[in-house]
């Protein structure tokens, strides 16, 4: 069960912690409209983690609120990509293009997996997924298309996020397992279709990738390491919790 | 500037003296009005706006503004100026309509037939 473990602790937890990133734009919106979608997505988002975490649950893990706030941050499986906080509203759309199209792929493959309980996870949040890409790629288009500023601001931002989100497809330990079990085709697998999804649509929205003599992955979340954003980030998001664990919520 | 605790705002850095200015072109996007349906072959009703530049993003944010709850199956966008309204001034040609009880259908009594009938033949 270690290989499934690892899977769905890494997912949980970039949705979790991607989640908590984009419900702090709540009330901070560029426009009303736009503020309910992204913090309504942001819900999406957790929901999804707690789904994981139930999994988790039932396969010998903590409670799911135990496991999501009483973790402390070098035990959180997480891309670093996630964690990073949210600078402008650039950053934080560039951010959910790149990590919704690897999510939606992600979990589109997992859909057939042979673990039925979250081949069946996959299956249900389908079409929340799609609404979600849906939304990353209007914005991503429309901005790149749009004033002289909002092109030079999209392409810095995808130049700025690139190599962390290539830390979304760091291997575990446990690749070659996940394949012969049929529970998963595996990180390199899922790298390669998220490039052939969003290439075409970067294209349409007249912005770059960066060239792949420059790539540097960056690595480390899903062992643990992180950087200092992650720590602030556990302390707001588990406070409450902390302060008395054994409620009754 | 807002001096907050909350580092969510203080880092927007926003002026307290707010001056009213008069709204740029950028500042108004026009409406769209919403419909949604909440089961195929169901009317669509009307749900109320949303500010959008396009159809597609329109659509976009009526998902989030009157799809979170309930059920929807499907949705209509149109923008508020291609929707004819009538004077207010005129409503008086609906004035005399709730008089005219012969339109209703309510002459048919149908469910009394029915109960009428099951009772007659249950005895």
């Amino acid at each position: 069960m270690e290989h499934i473990k690892e899977l769905l602790y890494k997912m949980a937890d970039d949705l979790l912690i991607l989640g908590h990133r984009n419900s702090e734009w709540t009330g901070l919106g560029p426009i009303l409209e736009e503020d309910i979608a992204f913090s309504s997505m942001a819900q999406d988002k957790i929901g999804h983690a707690q789904a994981l975490f139930q999994i988790l649950f039932e396969l010998g893990e903590a409670e799911p609120d135990t496991n999501a706030f009483m973790r402390e941050a070098k035990q959180f499986h997480n891309s670093q990509l996630v964690e990073l906080p949210n600078d402008d509203y650039d950053f934080s759309s560039v951010r959910h293009f790149l990590f919704d199209h690897a999510d939606q792929i992600r979990f589109n493959m997992l859909s057939e997996s042979s673990f039925e309980p979250l081949a069946k996870v996959a299956r249900k949040i389908k079409g929340e997924i799609k609404y979600h890409v849906f939304h990353a790629d209007i914005w991503l288009v429309k901005l790149g298309n749009g004033t002289e500023e909002s092109k030079a601001r999209m392409q810095s931002a995808i130049n700025m996020a690139w190599n962390y989100a290539l830390g979304i497809f760091e291997e575990g330990d446990y690749e070659l397992q996940l394949q012969s079990e049929n529970i998963f085709a595996g990180e390199k697998e899922l790298q390669k279709r998220w490039l052939d999804a969003i290439t075409p649509i970067i294209e349409k929205a007249n912005l770059k990738i960066p060239a792949e003599s420059e790539w540097n992955p960056i690595l480390g979340g899903r062992k643990g390491y992180h950087t200092e954003y992650l720590d602030q980030l556990v302390n707001e998001m588990s406070e409450v919790f902390r302060i008395e664990p054994n409620t009754e919520w | 500037m807002i001096q907050s605790l909350d580092p969510r705002i203080a880092r927007e850095k926003i002026n307290e003296e707010n001056n009213i200015a008069p709204l740029t072109e950028m500042d108004n996007w026009e409406t769209y009005e919403v419909f949604h349906q909440k089961k195929r072959g169901d009317q669509h009703i009307h749900v109320g706006i949303v500010h959008a530049p396009n159809p597609e993003m329109a659509f976009l944010f009526g998902k989030e503004q009157y799809g979170r709850r309930g059920i929807s199956v499907n949705m209509w966008v149109v923008k508020t100026s291609n929707v004819f309204a009538s004077d207010y001034d005129d409503s008086d040609i609906f004035d005399t309509v709730p008089e005219k009880q012969y339109r209703e259908a309510g002459g048919y009594k149908v469910m009394s037939k029915i109960n009428k009938y099951k009772k007659e033949n249950t005895l």
